[in-house]
């Protein structure tokens, strides 16, 4: 029993950050129809800006996180820019090429920079976990989780309360008609690529310290994050939470119970399965964000 | 003088899209080798009623019979084997292909050889070509694209792109042909042309279903009318009984009075 | 014309052992080789089909494991006590396992995958490619896990009368790889220009319009995925036997990039194209090796992938055969004269 909660918790601090990471993707993906193979390669460039900005320029753990944060807006405004715009309106194998070959050459780019052997980042936190009955957990995925929640609440507010997630949500109902309505279409899209990239990067900042960091641990990445937005629906914020805890919960009762190996495998498998049995999600509610 | 045996039978057809009613209650039939058009404002429902017809959406209730045979269910590629072959409005070729390779492709019913003799190049696969191109050409002929046969259909006029779409229908070899809005598009004198390209596609036995707007174009070329508004039939007949029915000239609120 | 430059590029290709002693390059060409027989049977899903199978390194590696584990024999446990132990058999039984066992994932992954379309279909391939990689990588007592499947023997021909011949030199294993790829390119450029070729690009051009005319969608989609699948399998078949080592990392995803690379710079759609692709993209880390760090190169790889659908969408084949073709006479509008012109002579 008391191992089921130990995975509960476990499920929970990772829950939290795959929400983040396919709340980002469900966005892009769902408002701007791009299958966006780069997301990957964000998580991984928010890990690596905590590596270096702990590490190599001694800035302090908790600034730390908002740098990696606005670092992967930044990049995610830069590729929208560069590599989106100019193919508004290709065929979506197009797009989705130009983001493979993006992929490709930023994931080499970080093997290049920083080799292929892992970093890790030392944290601020005491080594002795904090111990609640049963079940003990690190004071550092305490904050993990913390700092997750934080983000998808500031995420809702930011699609529901304020003007510009109005006009994302807008948006993705009918780009035509928003457009007509004064929505700057081009805003909305950088806009929406920058603040998913932004959560990607988030996650990985936050997933970084607590694994170790190396060039290809977006790929995986990339594919929960898939996952959780086929779980939850396009474009359903609420939906990739749920589906991000669906996930976690599934890695952690599959390692425990099945085997650790096919860990990353459970990813993969509901893909599968819900692309099979029920394409729409299992809480499509296709005409809203949020 | 005996009717002749019915071809289409659409009984009790409804369609609801939630709560939305696109249609309701719909019941007619096309005998064969009638020209049937099916007229109306616009959102009276053609388009709804078209695509059950011609399988391309399923009725909430009733049936659609082709010759004995329930459509309902059935996939399009189903329904094209059974000889119901339908146009589209719009991108209604292959805009890539040449107009000649689209004929070809539109042709897929009558080439079916063995996958393993085609790749062999066995002489059964080869005569098979053979004949497919002559076809081919035949209909390119006969609907007077010979000229452009070698030009990419995305390239050739709105109106010749049509002409484009109903030989790949007529290579389908249709016993039916369902044509949606053909001459939207096309200018007085093409439609004209087109006018006597349906006579002689009936001529040769042909069983034909439009949906158009134009009025005179229908009212030249059809046996029987049968006009919608709000999803319900509110008129059926020839073409003269149409023109003085109150109900029809009340929908159309005058324009098709003074265009008929 | 095309039938002559098809000639030229074999006998071309068949002379270069004569002249070329370098065994390094030899051997970047018979990978290329392999490479580009891949690339072809991704291409006629990608190009011939437009559907974007990234799975497709999948069907490779099958075929490379089906391949090995035949010529190698293996003895496994199986759930409810169950043990199956299989003795070695000719690497050549391999090769055509190899094409079924590969044909039959094709069928099973078209069967699955075209109930979604789109988008969603490439994650799904995508998936179901690293579920293979997984399963290579785990399930030990098959596959070795990462310690890999050693010494796999050489492909052997048996020739009626004149005994057996083990292609085990680099010369023996081109022209083996050679005459594959050849008898790939022809299978598949008959496969085009058939009935069922047609009906492949009617789906692509224009669905709608394929399907009311009679074209069913699951059953074309299906049979181009299983015989792409299987060529793919037989490419990992001779990848196997000729480098002789197969660990789970011939799953990797990079793999499957390398052949789209190829396909889609050689120019998706033609049958030229894999194999100008692969040519450029199997060689250049070649040439580029002195100079330039693998990963760097990948960035420039990554980078020339995005510039090509930049700038040559089509590709470099299609672009070439574009620039040289035969300018179009423009047509006059044709119909209303010329047809009332029939028509009157008919009602005459």
């Amino acid at each position: 029993m008391s191992e089921f909660l130990q995975h509960l918790i476990n499920m929970l601090v990772l829950g939290g950050t795959y929400a983040l990471l396919g709340i980002g993707l469900t966005l892009i993906f769902g408002i701007m129809n791009v299958v966006n193979f780069t997301h990957g390669v964000l998580y991984t460039f928010g890990a690596y800006i905590m590596f270096i900005v702990v590490h190599q320029l001694g800035v302090n753990f908790f600034l730390a996180l908002p740098l990696a944060v606005v670092a992967g807006w930044l990049l995610g405004a830069a590729i929208e820019l560069t590599l989106l715009r100019p193919l508004r309106g290709s065929d979506i194998d197009t797009t989705m090429l130009v983001m493979i070959g993006a992929w490709i050459a930023m994931q080499s780019g970080a093997l290049w920079i920083w080799g292929g052997v892992a970093k890790s980042v030392t944290t601020p936190f005491p080594e002795a976990p904090l111990v609640l009955g049963p079940v003990s957990v690190s004071w550092l995925r305490l904050f993990v989780l913390a700092a997750a929640a934080m983000l998808i609440v500031v995420t809702y507010l930011l699609i529901n309360k304020t003007k510009l997630g109005c006009a994302m949500r807008a948006t993705f109902q009918d780009r035509d008609t928003a457009s007509l309505m004064g929505v700057n279409v081009d805003l909305i899209y950088t806009s929406t690529f920058a603040i998913g990239s932004s959560l990607a990067a988030a996650a990985g900042a936050l997933l970084g310290p607590v694994y170790v960091i190396f060039p290809q641990m977006g790929d995986l990445a990339a594919v929960k994050a898939f996952a959780i937005v086929i779980l939850g629906g396009l474009g359903n914020i609420t939906g990739a939470v749920i589906g991000g805890f669906i996930l976690a919960l599934a890695e952690e009762l599959g390692a425990g119970y099945v085997s650790s190996g096919y860990r990353d495998a459970m990813g993969f498998l509901i893909i599968i399965a819900v692309l099979i049995f029920k394409p729409t999600g299992l809480f499509a509610r296709s005409e809203r964000v949020g | 003088m005996t009717a002749p045996a019915t071809a289409l039978s659409v009984e009790k057809v409804a369609v609801h899209f939630g709560g939305l009613v696109a249609l309701s209650d719909m019941n007619f039939s096309v005998g064969e080798g009638e020209i049937v058009s099916l007229i109306g404002p616009n959102g009276a429902g053609k388009t709804t009623a078209f695509n059950v017809v011609t399988g391309f959406l399923d009725p909430t209730r009733g049936a659609v019979n082709y010759r004995g045979t329930a459509l309902n269910g059935l996939k399009p590629h189903q329904i094209a084997d059974l000889g119901l072959i339908r146009t589209f409005q719009r991108t209604s070729v292959f805009p890539n292909d040449t107009v000649y390779d689209n004929l070809l492709v539109g042709l897929h019913r009558q080439g079916r050889v063995g996958l393993l003799e085609a790749i062999l190049g066995l002489p059964r696969a080869r005569s098979s070509q053979r004949r497919l191109r002559e076809r081919a050409s035949e209909l390119v002929e006969w609907v007077g694209l010979e000229r452009r046969a070698y030009d990419l259909a995305g390239s050739l006029s709105y109106g010749e792109q049509r002409l484009v779409g109903v030989a790949l229908a007529l290579a389908a070899e249709p016993s039916m042909l369902l044509l949606d809005e053909p001459v939207s598009g096309m200018n007085a004198s093409e439609t004209h042309t087109f006018v006597q390209l349906v006579r002689n596609i009936r001529d040769r036995g042909v069983t034909i279903l439009l949906v158009e707007h134009d009025m005179p174009m229908v009212m030249s070329v059809s046996d029987r009318i049968v006009v919608l508004n709000y999803g319900r039939i509110i008129a059926e007949g020839s073409p003269d009984v149409i023109r003085n029915d109150p109900a029809v000239i009340e929908a159309y609120l005058g324009q098709g009075a003074k265009r008929a | 014309m095309r039938a002559g430059v098809a000639i030229l590029a074999i006998v071309a290709f068949a002379s270069v052992p004569l002249w070329l002693r370098d065994p390094y390059l030899m051997n970047a060409l018979i990978t290329t080789g392999i490479f580009i027989i891949g690339a072809m049977s991704l291409n006629l899903l990608l190009g011939f089909t437009g559907q974007l199978s990234l799975g497709h390194i999948a069907f490779f590696g099958i075929g490379a494991y089906v391949s090995a584990l035949t010529s190698l024999g293996f003895d496994v446990g199986l759930p409810f006590g169950l043990r199956i132990v299989h003795v070695p058999w000719p690497p050549i039984v391999g090769f055509v396992l190899a094409i079924v066992v590969a044909g039959l994932c094709g069928y099973l992954v078209g069967l699955l995958s075209f109930r979604v379309r789109g988008a969603y279909f490439v994650i799904v391939t995508i998936s179901f490619a690293e579920v293979v990689r997984l399963v290579a990588l785990n399930w030990v007592e098959l596959t070795q896990g990462p310690l890999a499947l050693t010494n796999i023997p050489s492909i052997t021909v048996g020739l009626p009368g004149l005994g057996d011949l083990t292609l085990r030199t680099k010369l023996q294993n081109y022209y083996l790889v050679l005459s594959v790829a050849v008898v790939t390119y022809l299978l598949i450029s008959r496969l085009v220009h058939s009935h069922f070729g047609r009906a492949m690009r009617g789906l692509m051009e224009n669905e709608t319009l394929a399907v009311s005319v009679g074209i069913d969608v699951t059953k074309t989609l299906t049979l181009a995925a299983v015989i792409s699948a299987g060529i793919a399998g037989a490419a990992g078949s001779l990848y196997a036997h000729y480098i002789r080592i197969i660990d789970p990392e011939v799953f990797a995803f990079i793999n499957t990039v390398t052949m789209v690379i190829m396909v889609i710079t050689g120019g998706k759609g033609s049958l030229a194209g894999p194999v100008v692709g692969g040519m450029i993209f199997g060689l250049l880390p070649v040439f580029l090796r002195p100079i330039m760090a693998p990963e760097a190169q990948w960035i420039a790889y990554g980078g020339v992938l995005i510039v090509i659908l930049f700038v040559l969408p089509r590709g470099i084949v299609p672009s070439l055969a574009l620039r040289f073709a035969k300018p179009r006479t423009r047509a006059e509008t044709v119909a209303p004269v010329a047809f009332s012109e029939r028509d009157a002579k008919e009602h005459a």
